[in-house]
């Protein structure tokens, strides 16, 4: 099984005929992603990769039925397109676009939560469930279908951590980026929630980062809610305080956020946490019996 | 993006926040310029450096005649805050402080909404008031931007102990207004003071802008500091890179934040000693891996770099031919170890074989051979 996506979720586009949007939607359509269609205002009626375009979500979602939307939309048209994607109850959204002003997910982020919707992203790779359906950026070829399921919030540490799983032959069910701006739609525990549902997803590795408090929150919320076992691995131990590093959200002011307090709130919690990935992946066969 | 006091002064004024008067100066001379035209009396001369503790760095004087601000002036321009060289004085108008107390409008990033903090302990270390005394913080915020109006009155007639609270109220109602306004991340006055004749002023400021929003702050770009920012830093955000220089000898290009991050982690945790953060991003545009190199080396401190990869969109290949042109067009004397992974690994590693490039297998060898030959020991 898998979380959130598999073969029979319909996929649109926003910002499809855009130059990211457009390459994407091939490659989505590629791995054999159900792509039904693209909005791009004022091109409804063209067709990309054989697939409609509409001038407005709600028109592609009552023509197609869609029910997931992801974004490739410019960060300053990012606000309008998960906005225009929230008013037409599309129950999962993915918003890809990176550079979104953080006080523009401020109101989207509660109104997502008050209709029972989800967000992913910005600022993210998207989500994958091996074999079955990708939305997003990430590369299909180096994932396994399997039942080991996968949360970052960086893509490129999402596919070095698939990567090593996959080497010691160990498959995914889902793989999801939540993204690694300060304010996401989904946390870890949101997705550990779905991954805590799903009967075939057996363990899961989480990939926290410096900044903020989200990783000791749930830390605290495994340990109080969360059957499926976690193994955790915390990236930024060595960045200096007061400087952002790359994402917008992985900062470490004062004594909060840093790897240190991270690590401890999930050992304390009863989370084996790696030094390292290749170190975390060792953890998990050895769990599987594969190592 | 920072500014300066002054700055965020100006931009309080502009929003109809009351602030002391006061006048930019950037030499002793024009210090004192500024004081004559200030109309004498007592005023506070501030050294503006993007960096807090100003006053107990000696950073903050008051002067009561011109050769006080003269020698005050002397003794600030040129001063070393904590790595900060002051460049820039404001020379403000002295307030009949009656109290103090702390405001700040900022990202509340625990409960996504855009929150108040606010203290009848004004003046101090808003984190070790939260620390020692958190009963005294009132926090409250906003989900959707509209002005928490009910909470907001409770705490205007709280900060001063009742009085004052009509100006307080006003204050946070335009402080909220400019944060959503011109999308910062941070608004703080600390203190903000109840003067001898009631009135409620911004005695202080600090504001930080959203560097995602600038797109849409075109305005605000003129406050930038060129002084306070580093150049290559500046550089590399021009050219697409995210670049962040450390004290060490070991430099590294990767790709995306995380695996950056993740790159530095396992320099240290070998002993090794990480130069610079810099991730290329997901382009596989030669021209960038250049540019990455010329910011990398440009320190001159570098004694190997280790070029970590891995490919989803980035086509391990087209970096390949980035660090060979890299390699035509500069003149590159250090160690470089290439581990490439993912997309195209293979044919990149091939159009490797035969440069005086060192490949690496894996993540882990790749920053232990960069390590050693860094020590100039064999890899």
């Amino acid at each position: 099984m898998s979380i959130l996506i598999d073969e029979n979720t319909k996929v649109i586009v926003q910002g499809i005929t855009g130059r990211d949007g457009s390459f994407h939607a091939g490659q989505m359509i590629e791995y054999g992603t159900n792509v039904v269609g693209g909005v791009t205002p004022g091109k409804g009626g063209l067709h990309e990769h054989g697939k409609p375009v509409f001038n407005s979500v709600k028109e592609a979602v009552e023509s197609t039925g869609a029910n997931a939307t992801v974004i490739y939309v410019p960060a300053k048209f990012a606000k309008g397109a998960v906005q225009e994607a929230i008013d037409a109850d599309i129950p999962l959204i993915i918003c890809i676009t990176e550079g979104v002003p953080v006080n523009d997910m401020v109101s989207l982020y509660h109104q997502v939560k008050a209709k029972g919707l989800k967000l992913i992203g910005p600022n993210c790779p998207g989500l994958i469930s091996p074999g079955k359906s990708k939305i997003g950026i990430m590369p299909g070829m180096i994932c396994t279908p399997g039942k080991v399921g996968v949360i970052s919030r960086s893509g490129t540490l999402t596919y070095e951590i698939v990567y090593a799983l996959t080497n010691l032959g160990i498959g995914q069910s889902t793989c999801v980026g939540i993204g690694g701006d300060p304010i996401v739609g989904s946390n870890f525990r949101d997705i550990l929630d779905e991954f805590d549902k799903d009967p075939e997803t057996e363990a899961v590795v989480l990939i926290g980062e410096i900044g903020g408090d989200e990783e000791e929150k749930t830390a605290a919320y495994i340990q109080e809610n969360i059957s499926t076992p976690v193994f955790a691995y915390i990236v930024g131990a060595s960045a200096p305080e007061g400087r952002t590093m790359g994402h917008a959200g992985a900062i470490v002011s004062g004594n909060v956020g840093t790897a240190a307090t991270k690590q401890k709130a999930f050992r304390a919690a009863g989370v084996p946490v790696a030094k390292t990935l290749d170190e975390m992946a060792a953890m998990v066969a050895e769990k599987f019996g594969k190592a | 993006m920072n500014i300066h006091e002054y700055q965020a002064k100006g931009l309080f004024k502009a929003a109809g926040i009351p602030v002391p008067e006061g006048r930019i100066a950037l030499s002793v001379e024009e210090a004192v310029t500024a004081f004559e035209e200030l109309g004498g009396g007592i005023v506070a001369v501030k050294a503006q450096v993007h960096v807090g503790g100003r006053g107990k760095a000696g950073g903050v004087k008051l002067a009561r005649t011109a050769d006080e601000v003269k020698e005050a002036a002397e003794a600030i321009l040129g001063l070393d805050i904590k790595g900060h060289i002051v460049h820039r004085l404001w020379i403000e108008k002295g307030s009949d402080i009656k109290k103090e107390a702390y405001l700040s409008v900022i990202l509340e990033r625990s409960e996504k909404t855009i929150s108040f903090i606010a203290s009848a302990e004004g003046g101090m270390d808003i984190e070790e008031v939260a620390d020692k005394t958190p009963e005294k913080i009132l926090m409250f915020g906003s989900k959707d931007y509209s002005f928490p109006e009910e909470e907001a009155k409770k705490a205007a007639a709280e900060l001063f102990g009742g009085e004052g609270a009509e100006g307080a109220l006003e204050i946070m109602r335009k402080l909220f207004a400019l944060y959503i306004d011109k999308d910062l991340q941070m608004a703080e006055i600390n203190p903000l003071v109840l003067t001898g004749s009631g009135d409620v002023i911004a005695l202080d400021g600090k504001i930080t802008i959203d560097d995602n929003a600038m797109m849409r702050q075109a305005d605000l770009e003129e406050l930038r500091d060129m002084k306070e920012e580093n150049p290559a830093e500046l550089e590399a955000k021009e050219k697409g890179l995210a670049f962040i220089q450390l004290d060490g000898d070991i430099g590294c290009m990767v790709n995306g934040a995380g695996l950056a991050m993740a790159t530095l982690d396992m320099i240290n945790l070998y002993g090794g000693d990480p130069a610079n953060f810099l991730d290329v991003g997901g382009s596989s545009n030669p021209e960038k891996v250049v540019n990455a190199f010329r910011l990398i080396l440009a320190g001159g401190n570098v004694k190997a770099v280790l070029i970590n990869i891995f490919g989803g969109i980035t086509r391990c290949d087209d970096i390949a031919k980035g660090i060979l042109k890299a390699f035509e067009t500069m003149d590159i004397d250090v160690p470089v170890v290439v581990r490439l992974a993912g997309t195209n690994a293979k044919e990149g590693n091939e159009l490797l074989v035969g440069s005086k490039l060192i490949p690496a297998a894996t993540f882990s060898e790749a920053v232990q051979k960069t390590i050693s030959l860094g020590k100039g020991e064999d890899a």
